[in-house]
């Protein structure tokens, strides 16, 4: 192969294939430095840019970066990649691809007619070409709303995940959590519980538990243990109120094996949930979360880049309609993201890439105490997101997962970015708050005082 | 509402929170958290990044581990920012500390690895390693190795030149808010370099406010004796008592890495 190369002065940057031009255009992060794949000057990332700039985009269509004949990934790239609507944008090179991504002419409807003839490594690309700001903006035009019991992601809204976990799955406990975040209007995404011991019984106690509490109250809303895939299918089997399968997925075949899943397996997960039919106003029932890194700690990233690799789980989550999908960004450590800048610049890219392929992305905005981050960093990234629209924000008691030792957002931080960006729940949901008589004139949802009859009514009723 | 909700007997939260170590019910500053919770989260971020980046002392371990000897060794990871941006290097001895290891025969080996937490190893390695010795006096005990910048794997190469037949290694877990000086203990079976996660049995979560030094040293040591009776350690190896896999080492299916 010829490899492609870029002429800066008199240093002749090369590059031996798409793949090293992919991933030398990526921004700085200690994931492709650990791969040994990045760039090692800044100013070979800048050459890098601009032979991806002048490369036409349908390159991605015919030279694939993980092999077809071995990866069922690329194949279901490949082989559901929707050619007429790719044709607006068949012509373009990528830096084409980009100023047309930021133009008045790519709005809304464009953007979701164009979403099947994407594919991961385009967007990919697309998103090494863009700033932050870019990528907030073209992000904030897409659209991509599911239903179950809620409706996520329509414009003007934000939904969030509740995720009440506890280091021993203690029910009271967990109630303890789910409680206190409904009192700042959390959930309306999903009500999702780590669990701490993946079984099956174990799994189908908690999601007794949290049909309880919803049936208690009537809340629209839905919930999910966040077990092995095989263990939730286990639980349908024997009877429990199975609203949603939640799967770890990844962007290689290879990848997902490391999960213990194939595209087969998820969708034999996906009938079995439709077959029950828990949903009232739709029946997207998957879940899915991804990160970036993952495929490289499994050695499973075939020399691409770890946000490309990323992207190309977006593929695998697009074909079973999920509900809900979300990055846990900062939650993988600091050898894939090193510090905010990196976590903050993932986080934007990966819900960029989600949305340009039609997939309804949220976000797990958070960090590891060994990563050079903190809370004021994630009050950058959750302002950006939300501005960007995104469709969901996970949440957990004053930030602190006390079973998985991160920290995410609080329920505080959701609600204040709702109140800020005029952006309230699914309206299914607020409809609740509202008959609740929990929303204050302006609409709000305001602290409530512990002797108050809201909480009284809410924790003197709990199991 | 009370400064100090715990003793107000109308507390409707009072019978949550003692189910839970999560921050729940910390009242609200309009829509943000109030000062007082605002620096208890700031004290114990605070803390847990300490724990991770501040040094382990090893010449008090040393002394707090006599008298039992000590041999220093060092990962190939020069500094805490190479350690904590190349877990590979962390799991190799550098040149100079795989020469200096004597070659042996041991029916089991200690080594202390700082990894993510200095405090975790400082509070917590010796008393351990001592009641561990009091419960296996009848094994050869080879010297106890302290290593720097390492990680779990790093027990393998060193317990493999030390003509080891067992490791028992010693690691500051990744602190989290509620606990920055957690302690793990992995136990491998016929270490060398290149061993698997799953050839390993793990306890998880020792410090003064999860599992105490006595039962670690109970589990660690049934498990040591049952690891040279049956030859292995790993998957294969069952513990018959039921709460030995902790939080930490059944971490779900969440995208993570250990």
């Amino acid at each position: 192969m010829a490899g492609y190369h870029c002429d800066l002065g008199r240093q002749r940057h090369r590059f031996d294939d798409l793949k090293a031009v992919m991933a030398c255009a990526s921004p700085r992060r200690s994931g492709d430095e650990l791969a040994g794949i990045a760039a090692d000057s800044d100013e070979r990332r800048v050459a890098a840019r601009m032979v991806l700039a002048d490369l036409p985009l349908k390159v991605f269509l015919s030279e694939a970066l993980v092999a077809y004949e071995t990866d069922e990934v690329t194949r279901l790239i490949i082989d559901r990649h929707d050619a007429d609507a790719f044709r607006p944008v068949a012509h373009m090179t990528v830096g084409q691809f980009r100023d047309w991504l930021l133009s008045y002419d790519a709005d809304t409807a464009a953007l979701g007619a164009l979403a099947p003839g994407l594919t991961p490594e385009m967007v990919a690309a697309a998103s090494k070409l863009m700033r932050n700001h870019d990528l907030v903006c073209v992000a904030a035009k897409c659209s991509v709303v599911t239903r179950f019991r809620t409706t996520v992601g329509l414009p003007g809204r934000l939904s969030s995940r509740l995720q009440p976990n506890h280091p021993t799955d203690d029910p009271t406990g967990i109630a303890a959590s789910t409680l206190d975040g409904l009192l700042y209007g959390i959930g309306d995404a999903v009500i999702g519980i780590n669990p701490a011991t993946d079984n099956v019984p174990a799994c189908i106690a908690l999601l007794e538990m949290l049909d309880a509490v919803r049936t208690r109250f009537d809340i629209p809303v839905q919930s999910c243990v966040l077990a092995h895939v095989t263990t939730t299918m286990q639980a349908m089997e024997r009877g429990a109120p199975v609203d949603l399968v939640f799967q770890s997925i990844a962007g290689t075949e290879k990848a997902n094996a490391g999960f213990g899943v194939t595209l087969s397996l998820l969708a034999e997960a996906q009938d079995a949930a439709k077959s029950l039919k828990r949903g009232t106003i739709g029946d997207n029932v998957m879940y899915f979360e991804t990160g970036q890194g993952s495929a490289l700690s499994a050695d499973a990233h075939f020399g691409v880049d770890q946000q490309t690799v990323e992207a190309r789980a977006y593929a695998v989550a697009r074909a079973f309609d999920p509900l809900l999908v979300n990055t846990v960004v900062g939650f993988i450590g600091p050898e894939y993201l090193y510090d905010a800048k990196q976590i903050t610049r993932a986080g934007l890219e990966d819900h960029f890439c989600a949305k340009l392929l039609g997939v309804p992305m949220g976000c797990d905005v958070c960090y590891t105490n060994h990563a050079e981050a903190d809370q004021d960093d994630m009050d950058v990234l959750m302002t950006m997101l939300a501005t960007a629209g995104v469709n969901f924000l996970i949440a957990v008691p004053g930030a602190d997962d006390v079973m998985l030792n991160y920290q995410s957002l609080s329920y505080h931080d959701v609600l204040g970015l709702r109140h800020l960006l005029k952006r309230p729940p699914a309206p299914e949901f607020e409809a609740w708050l509202d008959k609740a008589g929990w929303l204050d004139e302006q609409r709000r949802l305001p602290p409530w005082p512990d002797q108050s009859l809201v909480v009284s009514a809410l924790l003197g009723s709990a199991a | 509402m009370s400064d100090n909700p715990k003793d107000n007997p109308k507390d409707p939260w009072a019978r949550f929170r003692s189910a839970t170590r999560a921050r729940i019910a910390l009242g609200r500053s309009g829509d943000a958290l109030p000062t007082k919770a605002l620096l208890e989260f700031q004290l114990a971020h605070a803390r847990a990044r300490d724990a991770v980046h501040s040094a382990v002392d090893f010449d008090r371990l040393a002394a707090d581990l006599s008298p039992l000897e000590t041999i220093r060794v060092h990962s190939a990871a020069s500094d805490r920012p190479t350690y904590l941006r190349r877990p590979d290097l962390g799991r190799r001895l550098d040149p100079d500390s795989a020469a200096g290891l004597p070659a042996g025969e041991w029916d089991l080996l200690f080594v202390i690895a700082d990894g993510l937490s200095a405090a975790a190893v400082q509070v917590n390695a010796a008393p351990l390693v001592h009641a561990c010795l009091a419960r296996l006096g009848h094994l050869r005990i080879g010297p106890v190795v302290l290593a720097g910048q390492a990680r779990v794997a790093l027990g393998d190469e060193v317990a493999s030149a030390m003509g080891a037949r067992l490791v028992a290694l010693l690691v500051g877990e990744r602190p989290g808010l509620s606990a920055a000086d957690s302690l793990g203990a992995y136990l491998t079976w016929d270490p060398k370099p290149g061993r698997a996660d799953s050839e390993r049995n793990c306890i998880s979560n020792i410090h003064a406010g999860g599992l105490s030094i006595q039962t670690a040293a109970d589990k660690l040591c049934w498990l040591a004796t049952e690891a040279a009776r049956l030859k292995l350690t790993g998957v294969a190896l069952k513990e018959d008592a039921p709460s030995l896999a902790g939080p930490d080492n059944e971490k779900n299916q969440r995208i993570g890495n250990s």
